[in-house]
Formats: structure tokens, sequence, C-alpha cells
């Protein structure tokens, strides 16, 4: 009785199964002409109207899969085994001119540089259009009234006329949209994501998932969504497929494999997304001396204000105080200046006005005027290890460098250290004597971290340390980090565009919005975390972009669209308003728009840039609907 | 089967495999350095030494390479050409090379006014073409060694400077010298210890092309009648003294020919070897 209703479903799956991998094998060259493989025999299926994730690490094969679903394989790959069929084609035994028949037809892809993608020299409507006129499924006029139509359904602004423009004159996030337009003109049978947001701001990054999960779910597309990010899975996917070093770790659906997890390894990933919460360092003593560090009415520009050419304000009145053995986190999005502030207090960036003092000491605002002794302590880590490395250079004496240069340490002893320090950040000491270049990146990072540890600093810049690396290092190189404070007791300030990241480890925040210091909050002693309400606007919508690690949360998330947000009888348009104004949606027409915000302080010890009061923040912004995991 | 055998010592050890065409090439620029040394001295005959009536006599037992066109024996001629040619070319790429890299890598460090000025005086500098700057420098200060080196030097100086300046500008962009710099370290150390190794390769390669172009600079001058003067002579003379030969098919202009092709051909062998074999390394 059970049987037939069991086979009855399984013919159903057949009839209406998509996507059918087996036993795929992909080897690769590699530097020495050897053949390694990849990808080890591969399995999954896809029916009509699921979508996919694969995700992974990187290197585990996730984006080779993905691309072999198209038949194709990157240079000094090959599709070495198993087969592909993809609506009935058999992918792998296909010549290139069928292929060239099915791609962008059949199996549409979306590459995860829109900015890369596009040809910067035509016309957005042109490129969009481009693969419907190729395949020759409907003449110009239809193609162009279906690409407006689909711009509509993305919710992209000027639907009828942004197809004109270029490139260049659309921001990231509506490129990746218009991506997705183009991927979707022939209506294909599989689309393919390839990392659609990973290059992202968070406040974008959820605008085009919610346009994505729209246009899949009113379609029926079927999809493969290639991620490294589990949270951001969770929200699009109806199964998922872990991968690790080129082999299936696990395949069950997503509600199942967020909450039920099977694999060890897949626990592992869930346990890298929430890094552990750290205690707080012991509460820095308030004596008489000065802090370690602190800025005053900082103000840095780009460009000659000589010439006539405008002038770029980066960083505008910063104030900022680091306590010694305190940790400040700086948040914001890509361009708010938080790499500024970092450069300016190193000495790199001269800032146009203000002070930056060094217990109490004035420094020079340039590297010139400032002595070795002021260099060693503060110690900048920097954010891509594999530049920040001399490639030519041994990690032994990359090393050894500020050993002798900051304390005069010369031979045996230098070497010893060297070999002390490789053990401080938990590296075998046969590392000393290799090349960065042979350094997998996790390595490179902690070596970078151990350079700036040679010099004994006080401070240590930190700038998005950990925003290169795969999430299961980056938390580890996080862990290292806290634990490295508790040791040396020093300060760090770390910078980044993940508020997870800055969560877990700071005892303070400053937020950053256009080179103004919008907010800064303490972590609350009690509850151990910074969540709590008010916050200013653009913290609130910064927390409430972050994925939540669970199903259904971008349905939870209410959308702002610009038309949504409070009127202005008119655009601010006298400077010194607040630099938030065109997102806000609590701003006040004939207040926000006319006066510049004042700097409140909270109770809490922290202080917001914003006419709202502390009460009527809280008032609003309670329940915290919209915010994370930990709070709601 | 051989590959396997070839990939298994090539795990063990990548940057030990040196390329063919690389030792090849440095076994024959290594014999004309030793040659522009000792060639004088192990000469077998007077360089002036006018051997009677036999003149571009073929190759026999007394004379190995022939005679030339005053009856003068070629190879004893070849290696007494041999400093000249290598020496010169060798110290006026050294004025070329590190004369330009150095003030490449001033200016990129110093930047500003200082960096405009000497651009564009080496823009200027470019617009002449070497060959006619060589033969204004000689019609000015007369044909010496010196002027020989010094001409060449400057000629070629400006090609360094530019590729050099290039290259020091993108390094200097690269998160190691910023990291260096804040650091608090001088000038002098970010130049040399951070800045030059990762600009060495291309600036090595840029210096061999260099190199042949001097040659042939002095081997045409000679030629002209402007280089090395006589009766000593460098190879780019021998081949115009003897030219009248080649209607004989003598081997005293083929001779010289040969050996500035061997010395310049095998120079592009190191370099590329070199450059090949480093970047495999990492």
């Amino acid at each position: 009785m059970v049987l037939p209703a069991a086979s009855a479903v399984e013919a159903e799956n057949i009839m209406t199964e998509i996507v059918k991998v087996s036993g795929l094998r992909v080897t690769a060259r590699n530097d020495l002409d050897e053949e390694i493989t990849i990808v080890h025999g591969a399995e999954f299926s896809i029916n009509k109207g699921e979508v996919l994730a694969l995700i992974g690490e990187s290197g585990s094969g996730k984006s080779t899969i993905a691309l072999a679903l198209m038949g194709y394989a990157r240079a000094g790959c090959k599709l070495a085994g198993g087969s592909v069929t993809v609506a009935g084609n058999a992918m792998l035994s296909l010549g290139e001119r069928q292929l060239a028949g099915l791609r962008g037809r059949t199996v549409a892809y979306i590459a995860q540089s829109a900015a890369a993608s596009f040809n910067p020299s035509k016309r957005i409507m042109d490129q969009v259009i481009e693969s419907a006129l190729i395949h020759q499924l409907m003449p110009r006029a239809a193609a162009e009234a279906k690409a407006v139509q689909l711009f509509r359904e993305l919710a992209l602004p000027d639907p009828d006329n942004i197809g004109k423009r270029y490139p260049h004159q659309v921001s990231g996030g509506q490129l990746q949209r218009l991506m997705a337009a183009m991927a979707l003109i022939t209506d294909p049978e599989l689309v393919i994501l390839d990392e659609p947001t990973t290059a992202l701001d968070v406040t974008t990054q959820i605008e085009v998932l919610r346009a994505f999960k729209k246009v899949v779910q009113e379609r029926g597309s079927t999809a493969v969504y290639v991620s490294h990010d589990l949270a951001v899975v969770a929200q699009m996917a109806d199964r998922i497929v872990v991968l690790r070093d080129g082999q299936i770790q696990e395949n069950g659906a997503t509600a199942q494999i967020l909450a039920a997890p099977a694999h060890p390894y897949t626990r592992s990933l869930l346990a890298a997304i929430a890094p552990k919460r750290h205690a707080a360092a012991p509460e820095p003593k308030l004596t008489q001396e000065s802090p370690l560090l602190e800025v005053r009415g900082l103000f840095a520009s780009y460009g000659s204000a000589k010439g006539g050419a405008p002038v770029k304000c980066v960083l505008d009145d910063i104030n900022l105080v680091i306590p010694r053995g305190a940790t400040i986190g700086v948040i914001g999005e890509s361009g708010c200046g938080k790499t500024t502030l970092a450069r300016t207090i190193a000495g790199m960036v001269a800032p146009s006005e203000g002070e930056i003092l060094l217990d109490g000491k004035r420094l020079a605002p340039t590297l010139d005027g400032r002595t070795r002794e002021q260099f060693r302590r503060i110690q900048f880590v920097f954010q891509n290890a594999d530049t920040a490395l001399n490639p030519q250079h041994t990690i032994a004496r990359i090393l050894g460098r500020p050993l002798a240069f900051y304390h005069g340490m010369q031979g045996q002893a230098q070497r010893k250290r060297v070999l002390q320090l490789l053990d401080l950040v938990k590296l075998p000491a046969t590392v000393a004597d290799r090349l960065p270049g042979e350094l997998s990146g996790g390595q490179k990072q902690r070596i970078n971290l151990a350079r700036a540890l040679a010099a004994q600093p006080d401070l240590i810049l930190c700038d998005e340390v950990t925003s290169a690396l795969d999430t299961v290092v980056g938390a580890a190189i996080l862990e290292l980090m806290a634990e490295l404070r508790k040791e040396l007791n020093v300060s760090y300030m770390f910078i980044s565009h993940d508020i997870n990241t800055v969560r877990s480890i700071c005892d303070e925040i400053v937020v950053l919005y256009a080179g103004r210091k919008v907010e800064a909050r303490k972590r609350d002693v009690n509850s151990m975390r910074h969540s709590m309400p008010p916050f200013h606007p653009y913290s609130h919508l910064l927390i409430s972009s972050v994925p939540a690690l669970r199903r259904g949360w971008l349905e939870e998330v209410e959308g702002r669209t610009p038309s949504s947000l409070p009127q202005l009888a008119q655009p601010g348009q006298t400077g010194g308003v607040c630099a938030f104004l065109d997102r806000c949606a609590l701003r006040i027409d004939g207040v926000c728009n006319r006066l510049p915000p004042p700097r409140q302080q909270l109770d809490n010890g922290g202080s917001i840039l914003c006419h709202h009061g502390e009460a009527a923040l809280r008032d609003m912004q309670t329940p915290l609907r919209l915010v994370e995991g930990d709070v709601a | 089967m051989k590959p396997t055998m070839i990939s298994s010592t090539a795990r063990r050890k990548p940057r030990a495999r040196l390329p063919v065409a690389g030792v090849i090439g440095g076994v024959i620029v290594a014999f004309w350095l030793v040659m522009a040394v000792i060639g004088p001295y192990i000469a077998p005959h007077d360089v002036g030494g006018v051997a009677g009536d036999a003149v571009f006599a073929p190759i026999s037992a007394e004379y190995p390479l022939g005679t030339d066109y005053l009856g003068r024996d070629m190879l004893s001629r070849v290696l007494h050409g041999a400093p000249y040619t290598i020496g010169v070319a060798l110290a006026a790429v050294i004025v070329a090379s590190f004369g330009g890299t150095a003030l490449a890598l001033f200016a990129a460090a110093s930047g500003g006014w200082f960096d405009a000025i000497v651009s564009r005086i080496v823009d200027v500098k470019l617009s002449i073409p070497s060959k006619l700057l060589a033969l204004i420098m000689i019609a000015a200060f007369g044909s010496s060694v010196p002027v020989l080196i010094l001409t060449a030097g400057i000629g070629y100086m400006p090609g360094a400077y530019r590729i050099s300046r290039a290259l020091a500008v993108n390094v200097q962009a690269m998160d190691y010298v910023q990291a260096a710099r804040s650091r608090g370290e001088g000038l002098a150390y970010i130049t040399f210890y951070e800045m030059l190794p990762n600009m060495l390769r291309p600036v090595l390669a840029d210096l061999g092309l260099r190199f042949l172009f001097i040659v042939l600079l002095l081997s045409g001058m000679s030629f002209l009648g402007l280089g090395v003067q006589p009766p000593e002579a460098d190879w780019g003379s021998l081949v115009r003294e003897n030219i009248i030969g080649l209607s004989e098919g003598a081997p005293a202009v083929i001779v010289p020919a040969i050996a500035i092709a061997t010395l310049t051909i095998a120079v592009n062998m190191v370099i590329d070897g070199f450059a090949g074999r480093k970047r495999r390394g990492g």
C-alpha cells in the first residue's frame, strides 16, 4: 500500500527533474603540470521550481560544479567524468556549437561581479536583450518590452528608461539586478547565481536578495545559488548542498541543514557564523593618565581646494577615545571613510584639521614628524595579506625586520623571538624559511598580525582583517586576536563592514556614515550585547540588513523604497545637514533638511548624531522588529 | 615512463629545474666574458702582425679563422676585439641601466616637481635617436673609449628610466611598501630592500635587451669608422674592414659577425631563462 504511493512520488520527481548530476568529476592541472581532481563524484538533482544552494569555502569546488552545469570548465580544468543532464540535454557530451545554443537560453548565469561582467561601452538595454536576439527568440521590440517588465519586477528605479544608461551610471546593487534581468530574458530552464551579492554592502545586499527572491518565486524559476554565506542561502534556497574539497558533505532541505546538521563540517560552518562572544576586557582603570589614543575634531579630505577642484570630505569632525587594552570597532559601508580614519591615525594620510594624541602627547600629522617610538606603539594590519607581505622576503625576514628596527634584536635572539611569534599566532616553526607565496590565506593573515605584534605595540589598527578570508578561517583569526589581547594587553581598533565581526569582540562600536560619526555605543556589560535600542537610523538599517540564520527572515524585514520614506518639501541643500537624509525612514521635513543634527549623549554612555531624542528613538525602535537573531 | 620521472623530481624541488636554453646561453656568455679578459693574452699572433701575402686566406692550421684584408690573423683580431666590444658595452649598459633605475627610484620616491622635471627632460631625450646623438657626441668630442661608453650609456638611459619608473610607481603603491612606511622605515631601506627586489626581474630583462642594443650601436659606430680607432678594432670594425672580402667568401667578414650574433643571442637566452625560472619559483 505504501509502495505504490512512493513510486508515484518518484515518478512525479522524474517528470519534473530539471537537473541531474551524477558522478561528476572535474580535474585541473596545477603549476607542476600534474592532474589533480578538484570535484570528486558530485551527485545531486534539482526539481522544477526548486532553488538549490551550493555552499562551501573558497576552493571547495562550488563554482566549478555550477559552471559544469553549463558544460563549461575554466581554463586548465577538465570535465573528466560523470554526467550532467539539464532539461534533457546531456551537457558533457555536447559539442561547443550545441552548448552555445543552450547557454543563455536553457541555462543562464549570473556572475559575482556584475561590474566586471557588463561591457562599459554599450548601453544596458542592448546587453540585457542580447541573448534573446542571439538565440532569435523574439523581435527586438518584444525583447525590450520584456526587459522593461523584468526591470519592474526587480524593483529597479525608472524601469522604462534605465536601459538607456551605461553600466557606470547605475549603482552596484542595481547592476546586479540588471544582470538578473539579462539572465531571465530568455526564460531559461535553469538559472545559476554565482555569489551574486558577495561584493555588495549589507544594506544593498538585502535589496538585491529581495528582488531575486521575488522574481524566482513569481516565475517559478529553477535556480542554483552558489554562496559561502549560509545566512544568505537560508533566505533563498529550498535545499542546500554542503561542499568541502570537491566532495559533497551533506545534501538536505534548508530547514534540516540549519536546525539539525548531520555532518560535522556543516556544524563547524554554522558555529563559525555566530562567533563566540568574548568577555569584555577588564574595565580599563580610569586612572589619572590620559587615554592611550585620543582623536579630536579630525577632518580629512581629498582633492585640492585651490585649483577650484571639488574637495571630497572623507572624514568630518571625528572624535574618538581608545582606552588602554580596549577594542574599538569602526563600522560602515564602503566609502564611509573608515579606512581613511585608520590611515590618518597611522600617519599615512595627513588630516586637514584636528589632532591625534597618543598618551596625551600630540602626534605629528604625517609620517615624517613621528619618532620611531611612536611608530612602534601604533601598528597597522592591512586588509589583504597577499599584498601586505613582500613576496621576495622570507617569513623570518618579514618578522625579523621590526625586531631589528625597533628593538635592535639581531642573530640568535632575533631568530628565537621570530619562532616565539610564530608560536603566538599558532603557526609551526617550519614556515619561518618560506616565502609568503607558499602559505595559505589564513596563514598569511597570521603572519601579518605577527609582524604587528613583533613591535610590541600598544595599539593595533586592523583594517578588515577577516573580510578576505573564509568564514571558518576568519573566525579563527578573531579568536586568536581576542586571546592575544588578554595576554598582551594591547588595544585594537577594528575596522569592518560586517557588524557581526565587530560585535563579537569590541567594547565600543563607532558607526561611520559619509565620514561622520553617527553613533557610538558601549557594550552593555550586563547583557554582553550591543543591540538594544535606541539606534541611529543608519545603524538600525545596518543591523537590520544582516541576514539571520533562519528561514523567513527576508520576508519579515520590511522593505523600504524611496517613495515610502517621509516626504520632504525640499531637498537638503545647506551644508551640514544629516548625510543620511536621503535614506532615512525617520526624517522630519523642515528639521532634518534644514538644520545640522545635534550630537546627543545617551544614558548608556554612547552618543548619537540625530534630531530625534533618545526616548523618541527608543519608542520608535521597540520592539526591534527587523533585527537579527539574538535580539528578536 | 619519462614524464612521471620528471614530475616526481619536479615535485621535490621545483626550483632546481634549470631551463636548457638558459644554461646554453649562460655557457656562451661566460665564454665570451672570459675571452674579454684573457683574449688578448692567449692570441696566437700579434694584433697588428701582418703575416705576409696571404690576404683573405681561408681557414688553415696556421690561421684557424683565416686572415683579414691585410693578411693579419683573424683569431687574434677577434680575441683582441673582445674586450672592446664586451667591455665597452658592459660599461655602457651599467651606466644606462643603473643610472636610469637609480634616477627612476629617486624620482618615484620624491615625487612632485623633481619627478616632473626629470621625467620631462627624459622625454626630450627620448625624442632624439640614439645613433644621431652618438654621431653628434663623436663629432664634438672625438672618438675614444670613455666617450663611447658615455655616449651609449646616456643614449640608452631614458628607456631604462621609463621602465623603472613605471615599475617603481606600481610597486610603491603595494601594501608592503605602505607597511614599511607606517613602520617608520627610511627611504633607503624602502627603496633597496622593499621595492628593488620586486622590480629586479623586469629590470634585468630590460638590462639584457639594452646590452644588445648597445653592442649593436657600438658595432654600427665602428662600422662607420667612428668607433674604436685602428690599429685596435672591435668586432664591428672588423666587419667593416673586411667587407670587401664578402665577395670572395672570406671567413674574415663572417667570423666577427658570428661573434656578435652568438653574444647577443646568448644574452637573450640567459635573460629569458632567468625570468622564467624565477617566475616558477614564486
